[in-house]
């Protein structure tokens, strides 16, 4: 038995169909929302799982560089400088560039980045490189990244189902000799790893001396800022000296700052927050028209419009709660729907619950508000 | 008399419209209403019935002069005072104004969930109650949807009377009702508002229930006239 009269939710649910497709669009607005924020994400996260994988603590890049596409070299000698300097454990090369791939299913050709480095390195800790170093070791052998877009041909397939892959690298014949997993992110589309010595054979104009990305792991217990400040005063200022999570940090910082990707996911989520907005108005605002003659009647018993008020913002508020839930659910899906599809990072994380369950909620009390100015409208003199 | 009166009108007249457009509906009206009297008011239509129940129901602000609901002057009053007046007043409307989201029983206790002292479990009983006084006992839980005309209005009955207030205004409540239901309708809220001592002051066309009421008064063109309710009793059909 039910005392209080919840007379908001009786009100939205004696209308079946419109409570429903009231739910259906805050629904979409969610998941529009949602989507925006995760794709985002995603794509950040891409960008950055190079990064995030480098088995290092410190990393030196040449000033000029923006991003990991648009790296400039520098010289190797200013790695070695660095090997000096006292809590430095060892120093790796890194050689990063963009070669063609000719696909050996249609022989077309598309831009990868081709990762160098010396294969008695573990430089990184992406899954399937370490098993494979020994195989780079050989001339012309490479690892490829299983997680490229499909474009590059079905090289995965093949290679797990035993077939020997060859194709061309810039001209350069060369085997695959195994797999690994990094993913496409903005800067390329696929992915090779091989040593430094078969990086310069294929891409001839590149020499030894002239690095991209010098790693530095230091000795254990030492203090890594102590380690970087020694860095800074000792190398010359054609190196950037940062540590591991700076790098990051550096890489993000574009992509967020010096490209339009922050400004369009940002107006996508806007729009989103836009069309449920006018959805819930116009849910409430007829909701509140059909009832102005009870309402009115209401007033006339001596309710006071703060009462109407409330009414209407608690159907404002239900409304959120219920809409919020099953957008929430099909965006599960649609998230795994991505990760199957483009391979991009694109996970649920609770911040991102959070902060659209709140957007929701803001979208249907403004609303609300705006819809509550009709409440004025009811007016008890009209009823007798 | 004694008791002083529940409702005193004292030369109130009222205007609607603004500047050139602005039309004199009531003229110095003069009455007053005394405990537990059931005052029945006619006239034709247009004639400011209407808008002299709205004044009395603080539902529209008194422009000209004196008008004291339960001792409250509702000229110049707070739109709260206003708001606190009209929790003593029980109104009936032509149409039954029922909330269609609610059930009958939901219907009347809204009326007691204004009262802050009165609680939900009290209230949820006093409705029930109500309702069986009515005869609505089996369509406690129904819809007005799922009602009758006369059904509704007894429902209405008994959301303003659940309170116990002090006054009932009541606009053409058997306009919409057959014969019987109209009778029945009206016989339920004599009887009731006697039992509670309130008020009624009801505005009414129909000549067959003109024999409940303890005075008669006509509303012509904005002014008000007593008759003798004993006279117009005899013309009726």
């Amino acid at each position: 038995m039910l005392l209080a009269i919840p007379l908001a939710w009786l009100q939205l649910a004696r209308e079946k169909v419109r409570l429903f497709v009231a739910l259906a669009g805050i629904g979409f607005a969610v998941i529009l929302m949602m989507m925006q924020l995760g794709f985002q994400e995603a794509l950040f996260t891409a960008a950055v799982n190079f990064h995030v994988n480098l088995n290092t603590d410190i990393v030196l890049i040449n000033p000029q560089s923006t991003t990991l596409f648009a790296i400039k070299n520098f010289s190797r000698r200013r790695l070695y400088q660095a090997a000096g300097v006292a809590g430095v454990e060892s120093v790796t090369p890194l050689y990063l560039d963009f070669g063609l791939w000719r696909n050996p299913d249609n022989r077309s050709t598309r831009q990868l980045m081709v990762i160098g480095f010396e294969p008695s390195q573990k430089v990184f800790t992406l899954p399937g490189v370490e098993e494979h170093l020994e195989d780079i070791k050989r001339p012309d052998v490479v690892l490829f990244d299983q997680n490229s877009r499909p474009e590059y041909g079905s090289i995965a397939q093949k290679f797990k189902a035993g077939q020997t892959v060859t194709t061309e690298v810039s001209g350069r014949r060369i085997t695959v000799g195994g797999l690994f997993q990094l993913g496409a992110s903005f800067s390329a589309d696929g992915n090779l790893i091989t040593s430094d010595l078969n990086l310069i054979r294929m891409l001839p104009n590149r020499t030894l001396g002239l690095i991209d990305i010098g790693l530095i792991k230091i000795k254990t217990g030492t203090d890594v800022n102590a380690v970087i400040q020694t860095l800074k005063q000792t190398l010359p200022d054609d190196v950037l000296v940062l540590s591991k999570q700076g790098f990051v940090r550096f890489e993000r910082n574009y992509w967020e700052t010096s490209t339009t990707i922050g400004f369009i996911f940002t107006l996508g989520t806007l729009m989103g927050f836009i069309v449920g907005m006018v959805i819930v108005y116009q849910i409430l605002y007829t909701d509140v028209s059909d009832h102005l003659a009870e309402y009115a009647t209401l007033k006339a018993m001596g309710y006071k419009s703060r009462f109407l008020y409330s009414v209407v913002l608690q159907e404002a508020f239900i409304l959120a709660v219920l809409g919020f839930i099953p957008g929430f659910a099909l965006c599960l899906g649609l998230y795994k729907l991505v990760r199957d599809g483009t391979a991009l990072p694109m996970f649920m994380t609770l911040d991102r619950i959070i902060t659209v369950f709140f957007l929701t909620l803001i979208m249907c009390v403004v609303s609300g508000v705006i819809a509550m100015r009709r409440v004025q409208a009811a007016d008890p003199a009209d009823i007798f | 008399m004694i008791t002083p009166p529940v409702i005193a009108i004292d030369h109130v007249s009222h205007f609607f419209g603004k500047g050139r457009l602005r039309k004199q509906v009531l003229f110095e009206i003069c009455i007053d209403i005394h405990p537990g009297e059931v005052v029945i008011m006619s006239g034709p239509s247009g004639s400011g019935k209407t808008t002299l129940l709205t004044l009395i129901g603080a539902l529209r602000s008194t422009q000209v002069g004196s008008l004291q609901v339960l001792g409250q002057q509702l000229k110049d009053a707070r739109t709260s005072d206003l708001e606190q007046v009209r929790r003593y007043i029980g109104y009936i409307f032509q149409a039954h104004n029922l909330l269609h989201s609610l059930t009958a029983r939901q219907n009347v206790q809204m009326s007691l969930d204004l009262h802050r002292e009165i609680s939900p479990a009290v209230a949820y009983q006093r409705s029930v109650d109500i309702l069986t006084e009515v005869g609505l006992a089996e369509w406690v839980n129904y819809y007005p949807h799922e009602l009758s005309g006369g059904q509704k209005q007894r429902v209405a009955i008994a959301r303003a009377l659940v309170s116990r207030p002090k006054i009932v205004l009541a606009d053409e409540p058997t306009a919409s009702l057959d014969k019987q239901s109209g009778r029945d309708v009206v016989e339920l809220m004599q009887r009731l508002a006697k039992q509670q001592g309130c008020t009624i002051l009801m505005v009414t066309h129909d000549t067959r229930v003109l024999d409940v009421a303890d005075r008669l008064i006509h509303m012509e063109d904005g002014r008000l006239s007593s008759l003798d309710p004993d006279s117009l009793v005899a013309y009726s059909p």
